[in-house]
């Protein structure tokens, strides 16, 4: 079990209002990711459902319970810090049998329930070793173990893996989405990284200065953004926003086309411009094209083996299908 | 070439403080070692020979000798106890964000600049007189027998002004090493259950363990010293004569030189020996 509804839920600082009321429904067995730029509330809103933070109005329900006034302790969650925040002083098995300990399990049950977690995490032969002695990967699995062995009905993950780098973050992802497919337990994911969230999810939640900008499946984000911040925000390398006579044209104050959806060719194309900027990635080109009238250069990915120098003069042809237009308020025309 | 004149001209420059050093410490701990083989009395007939062992052997079988050892082992560890337990609780109290921070932080500094002499005195005034004293005043609003504090609570009384002395510098290592604490264990800690008791004595105690071990070298090298509170308070009189107290008795009241200076080596041993205990301990502490 694993349901949380977040009910008109508001936080202040002071005066300073950091989230407005928002509503947002987290499924049983959920794989939810909160994206976001820096500040915009997202792991303000995780410890709102922890319980870390004291919600300023509006009502967190947990498995059909209000949970508003409940002690973080008390919650069923689980939590994985940025810091991993292992405790120091103690050994890998002691930091794992922390929450059993506190929770009055007798010392079978304890070393039973953490050899099993340490087993699932590959962390066996580490048992004994303080936290201190571990790689980065590997003490972000002891912060996983110790939320692992409380069976909490929801894992609560803020930027578990900003601190590593950046080969051990691709195996972690696949470490948690893993994880996520055997436990089938709810989790909530908060990240700035977009990648992330498109790999691992199964919601993302695009948060903006405290306001959801849209709920949905990656590929909903990636096919249909609800706004220019979300087109621009999901997907990578970023969208390419053309205004004025560009944008009159289709109707729309804005379009965007995202790199993936523009041709280049040498003889003949829609938009012409000049090639800056091309990074050659093996199994694709990013070439950065400057085009009159288009202040940021224009992205444009291409297949890896195309003939384009700093220079040449090249032409643009976007995929009429796969052009998103936006109206002045930036909302989606469909 | 080059690295080789610095070199040469570094250790001149650092000459004068090297010298300055070793004549610090060796010119007297020469003269306390060539003294304490001699009985060597300045008012009666001064210098009267080598004496072999004999003072070693008179200050040990003294009848003051080991009562000094006691009260000086009591004292400091009273005052350790007193400023350690405190200081951490203080150093919590001192944490948690409160209106006037600042002030309050400045004021719980302020024992640590007053001089020993005259915080002595003003205890022994101001405090602890049985007539005058605001502890006496205190008793008598209570209607109870104000307590002669100096007299039948002598070395608690010590113990007391030497705290207060030193609890600022407990606290204030231990409220920058709580300030270090990152505030995501505590958190983890609180999402795992643990009630603030269990907080403290699982996350903020192993914490400040390193800086209590600190607290405690750097205390007992300064307390195994203490000498102007005793000579201010009681002069040595109702069981509060230290080691170091007896020594300056035996030198300067007895003007017994050879004496004093067979307790001073006594002295030395005995604070190698608690630096040795101690050094292990924060070595052990320091490694983890």
């Amino acid at each position: 079990m694993g349901q949380i509804t977040l009910n008109q839920i508001t936080k202040s600082f002071g005066d300073v209002q950091v989230i407005p009321p928002l509503d947002l429904q987290i499924n049983d067995g959920e794989f939810v990711v909160f994206v976001g730029p820096s500040g915009c509330g997202k792991s303000t809103l995780l410890r709102l459902i922890a319980g870390l933070e004291d919600v300023s109005s509006g009502a967190i329900d947990i498995d059909g319970t209000d949970a508003t006034e409940i002690p973080p302790a008390k919650r069923g969650l689980a939590m994985v810090f940025q810091s991993y925040a292992l405790y120091p002083h103690m050994s890998v098995r002691k930091n794992i049998a922390f929450p059993l300990r506190m929770a009055g399990l007798d010392k079978a049950a304890q070393d039973a329930k953490v050899d099993a977690a340490a087993k699932v995490l590959n962390l066996t032969d580490y048992l004994d070793r303080r936290p201190g002695q571990l790689s980065g990967g590997q003490r972000q699995r002891v912060a996983i173990g110790r939320a692992i062995v409380r069976e909490p009905a929801a894992f609560l993950f803020d930027e578990p893996l900003s601190n590593l780098d950046a080969a051990l973050r691709v195996n972690m992802r696949l470490e948690i989405s893993e994880l996520h497919q055997s436990l089938k337990t709810t989790m909530i994911y908060v990240t700035h990284d977009q990648v992330e969230a498109m790999t691992m999810a199964d919601k993302i939640v695009v948060l903006q200065a405290g306001v959801i900008e849209q709920v949905g499946s990656p590929l909903e984000l990636y096919h249909t953004p609800r706004n220019r911040f979300v087109a621009g925000f999901i997907g990578s390398p970023k969208m390419n926003f053309f205004m004025g006579a560009f944008a009159s044209e289709y109707n729309a104050a804005t379009i965007g086309v995202r790199p993936e959806h523009l041709s280049v060719s040498h003889t003949d194309g829609k938009w012409s411009g000049k090639v800056g900027v091309s990074e050659h990635l093996g199994s694709d080109t990013f070439l950065y094209v400057e085009v009159d009238g288009v202040s940021e250069p224009v992205t444009v990915r291409s297949t890896g083996e195309v003939g384009f120098r700093h220079g040449d003069t090249v032409h643009l042809t976007p995929d009429p299908d796969k052009i998103h237009r936006f109206d002045n308020q930036g909302l989606r025309i469909q | 070439m080059a690295t080789q004149h610095s070199r040469s001209a570094a250790r001149i420059m650092m000459a004068p403080a090297v010298v300055l050093l070793l004549g610090w410490m060796l010119v007297p701990l020469t003269m306390t070692l060539y003294f304490s083989f001699k009985k060597y009395l300045p008012l009666r007939g001064g210098d009267l020979g080598w004496v072999g062992f004999d003072n070693y052997v008179r200050f040990v079988s003294s009848s003051a000798f080991w009562p000094s050892v006691q009260t000086t082992l009591v004292i400091v560890g009273g005052v350790l106890l007193i400023t350690i337990i405190l200081g951490v609780l203080l150093s919590i109290l001192l944490d948690q964000p409160m209106w006037g921070q600042g002030i309050v932080r400045i004021l719980v500094i302020a024992p640590f600049f007053v001089m020993p002499t005259v915080s002595a005195l003003v205890w022994k005034n101001m405090f602890m007189d049985p007539v005058n004293g605001l502890f006496a005043h205190l008793w008598e609003a209570f209607g109870a027998q104000p307590v002669e504090w100096l007299s039948d609570a002598s070395l608690l009384s010590i113990i007391i002004i030497v705290s207060w002395q030193w609890l600022p510098f407990a606290t204030l290592i231990l409220l920058t090493a709580i300030q270090s604490l990152d505030s995501e264990q505590l958190e983890a800690a609180e999402m795992d259950g643990a009630p603030p008791l269990a907080r403290f004595g699982f996350i903020i105690l192993p914490h400040l363990s390193r800086a209590i071990t600190i607290v405690i070298l750097i205390q007992t090298i300064f307390l195994l010293a203490i000498f102007a509170e005793i000579f201010v308070t009681t002069g040595g009189a109702f069981g509060t004569r230290t080691l170091t107290y007896l020594i300056f008795q035996r030198v300067l009241e007895s003007q017994n030189v050879g004496l004093g200076s067979a307790g001073g080596v006594y002295a030395i041993i005995l604070a190698n020996i608690v630096a040795i205990f101690l050094m292990r301990i924060v070595g052990k502490n320091l490694d983890a």
